[in-house]
């Protein structure tokens, strides 16, 4: 699986807020999405997922257009991992689970004995099995984003779209949220996902894009994630420091500076 | 990840400790199902023994089976022009309108991600209320009432969607359509009040009144196509598509990363709401509370899943407002309007509902 970005540009019906937008994820790549709030992480998403056009440029998806795809193609092709919200009906999990099923499915069937199946592994998978039968509006946000994660991994998608899935999580569960979907990545999904932490591209992304008022820029966390880049991204003073961990190999952190 | 107890591996939420969310049974939801048809079923055959020109049940099997095979008959004629020309009707006529409501107030609900919904949202009531005024005062039959109000009612509502395109072009539409909604009943009820306002005060207007209080004292098998029509046209899409509407509870953009196609989804769905809402409206008048009631209990007795819970609305409506409109022909000497007794059951079971309900809506 190849998703292109080529020369694109984005916006909404009066302001365009992105242009010239080009990059390429692959399958097991870890895609982190990096910039100030407002820059537009958003609306490149919504661009993506198809719930706005593109304006000028073009999406592919192993090199085929996506803009004339049905919605159910889409979905098959790319999952989507919303930020956790709580919807007006109290769904059971397996119920909000099974929901990912809905684009294989005919228009007017409902998910079989082996859809919940499908489902079960998601569970399985990230280890949330216990939630199954639990009401997805009384549990706990992180849990909720587990299971936004477990529907999405039940789309069955080449390529997951994550808008900022460790926001409202505690320190553990963010840490325990991205490296479960940095093994995604390495299970061969494609992995877009936007943060507002350099630190988590540090700990899972191969590759990191920064958007900033100077323009798009991709490379390696390496490249990028330097202490300039981030004075011009954020506006603030970092220090990148370099840890040892308990095997000896050298881990990277990126520590914001009072002065 | 270690082998560790479930309560070891929940996650907790910014330290904040939640309480533990109650682990549910696993519904029998088809139970559930089999055990609402059958009530409705009895409901069925015991409306048909009670009021005035009761039938008792072994002369209504009798008459069904003799009927069936084209025997003889064996009861009077009274019996005869009683039961098919005025009992039969009037209760499937009721069983039809207590579905229709309850299939789209369950169907709105579910569009508009909303329980506190009701069908007349998009102003269908509104509008067929000014449709039958209109033809009351034309003097028109009792079909040209039907019709007319059938008419403005989906008028009311193509006039709802058609100004909600042009202005909320961009996003949120659903918000601009439930307000430019409440705008159109709002208007519709204005021509309604401006309607009895020239009334005639001595037959027209109380005419007027006694049809928006809604009632199936007048209804005869002439009534009964220009509903029956309408809520196999309705309720049919309504009932193939439901898994599909489970979506958009999460928001418009979830459900089309999940695969739906929203627009079209959306628009089905008004018009078959529409059509079921206008023609009950059309038929027995305002008859308020059941679509907004029943999808609630159908909601806490099989879950929010429209794959059960549609079903479920469908057949406790109808048999919600065979019973009330069985109280309304039975227990008063005069037969008490049904917007009233819905209103009078509907408001305190809801209350109850409400205070028996989760936090969350049930």
């Amino acid at each position: 699986m190849i998703l292109e970005i080529k020369d694109a540009s984005f916006g909404y019906s009066k302001r365009t807020v992105l242009r010239d937008i080009s990059f390429k994820v692959a399958s097991g790549e870890l895609f982190c999405l990096l910039g100030p709030n407002g820059v537009g992480k958003t609306t490149l998403f919504k661009s993506i997922l198809g719930f706005i056009d593109v304006r000028g440029g073009e999406i592919t998806l192993n090199g085929e257009n996506i803009r004339k795809w049905s919605k159910p193609r889409l979905a098959k092709a790319i999952g989507y991992v919303p930020q956790a919200h709580t919807p007006p009906f109290p769904y059971t999990v397996l119920d909000v689970i099974l929901m990912g099923r809905m684009a294989h499915l005919g228009l007017f069937s409902s998910p079989s004995k082996d859809d919940v199946k499908i489902a079960e592994e998601s569970l399985e998978t990230l280890s949330i099995s216990f939630l199954k039968n639990m009401i997805y509006t009384e549990i706990s946000g992180g849990e909720r984003q587990m299971v936004l994660i477990a529907r999405a991994m039940t789309q069955k998608p080449q390529l997951l779209i994550l808008d900022e899935p460790t926001s409202n999580l505690d320190y553990g569960n963010q840490v325990r949220v991205l490296l479960q979907i940095k093994k995604l990545s390495d299970e061969g999904i494609g992995v877009v996902m936007t943060s507002h932490f350099p630190n988590h591209a540090f700990l899972c992304s191969s590759k990191v894009a920064l958007l900033n008022k100077n323009g798009f820029e991709v490379g390696t966390t390496d490249e990028l994630i330097t202490e300039r880049n981030m004075r011009d991204t954020y506006g603030i003073n970092v220090k990148i420091a370099k840890v040892a961990d308990n095997h000896g190999v050298n881990i990277r952190s990126c520590v914001p500076l009072a002065n | 990840m270690s082998l560790s107890t479930a309560s070891d591996k929940r996650i907790k939420n910014s330290g904040v400790a939640a309480d533990a969310p109650s682990k549910v049974k696993v519904r029998k939801s088809g139970l559930v199902l089999v055990i609402l048809f059958i009530v409705l079923i009895v409901v069925f055959l015991w409306s048909f023994t009670v009021g005035r020109f009761a039938v008792p049940l072994p002369e209504l099997l009798t008459v069904f089976f003799r009927k069936m095979f084209g025997l003889p008959t064996t009861w009077s004629d009274t019996t005869e022009t009683v039961l098919f020309n005025i009992r039969i009707p009037r209760i499937i006529v009721a069983l039809i309108i207590g579905a229709a409501m309850s299939a789209s107030g369950a169907a709105y609900q579910g569009l508009f991600r909303n329980p506190m919904v009701s069908p007349d949202i998009l102003g269908a009531s509104a509008g067929a209320g000014f449709g039958a005024a209109m033809a009351i005062l034309m003097s028109g039959s009792a079909l040209t009432i039907q019709l007319a109000a059938f008419s403005c009612g989906i008028i009311a509502v193509m006039l709802t969607y058609l100004v909600s395109c042009l202005i909320g072009k961009t996003n949120n539409s659903v918000l601009i359509l439930v307000l430019t909604g409440m705008v159109v009943s709002s208007l519709f009820s204005a021509f309604i009040s401006l309607a009895k306002y020239t009334a005639d005060p001595n037959n027209k207007l109380p005419e007027i009144a006694y049809w928006l209080m809604g009632g199936l004292t007048s209804i005869t098998a002439k009534n009964i196509m220009l509903i029956l029509v309408p809520f196999m046209i309705g309720i049919i899409p309504i009932l193939l598509l439901r898994y599909k509407l489970n979506a958009l509870a999460f928001g418009e953009e979830e459900a089309q990363a999940l695969g739906v196609d929203t627009k079209k989804i959306r628009f089905i769905y008004i018009i078959c709401a529409t059509l079921l809402t206008a023609s009950s409206v059309a038929t027995g008048g305002m008859i308020g509370w059941v679509g907004l009631v029943i999808p609630h209990l159908a909601r806490m007795l099989v879950g929010p899943n429209l794959k059960f819970m549609l079903p479920a609305s469908v057949l406790l409506g109808g048999a919600y407002l065979l019973l009330i409109d069985d109280i309304s022909r039975t227990f008063f000497t005069v037969e008490i309007p049904l917007s009233i007794l819905t209103a009078i059951i509907g408001a305190p079971f809801f209350i109850y509902l409400l205070a028996k309900g989760r936090n969350s809506w049930t």
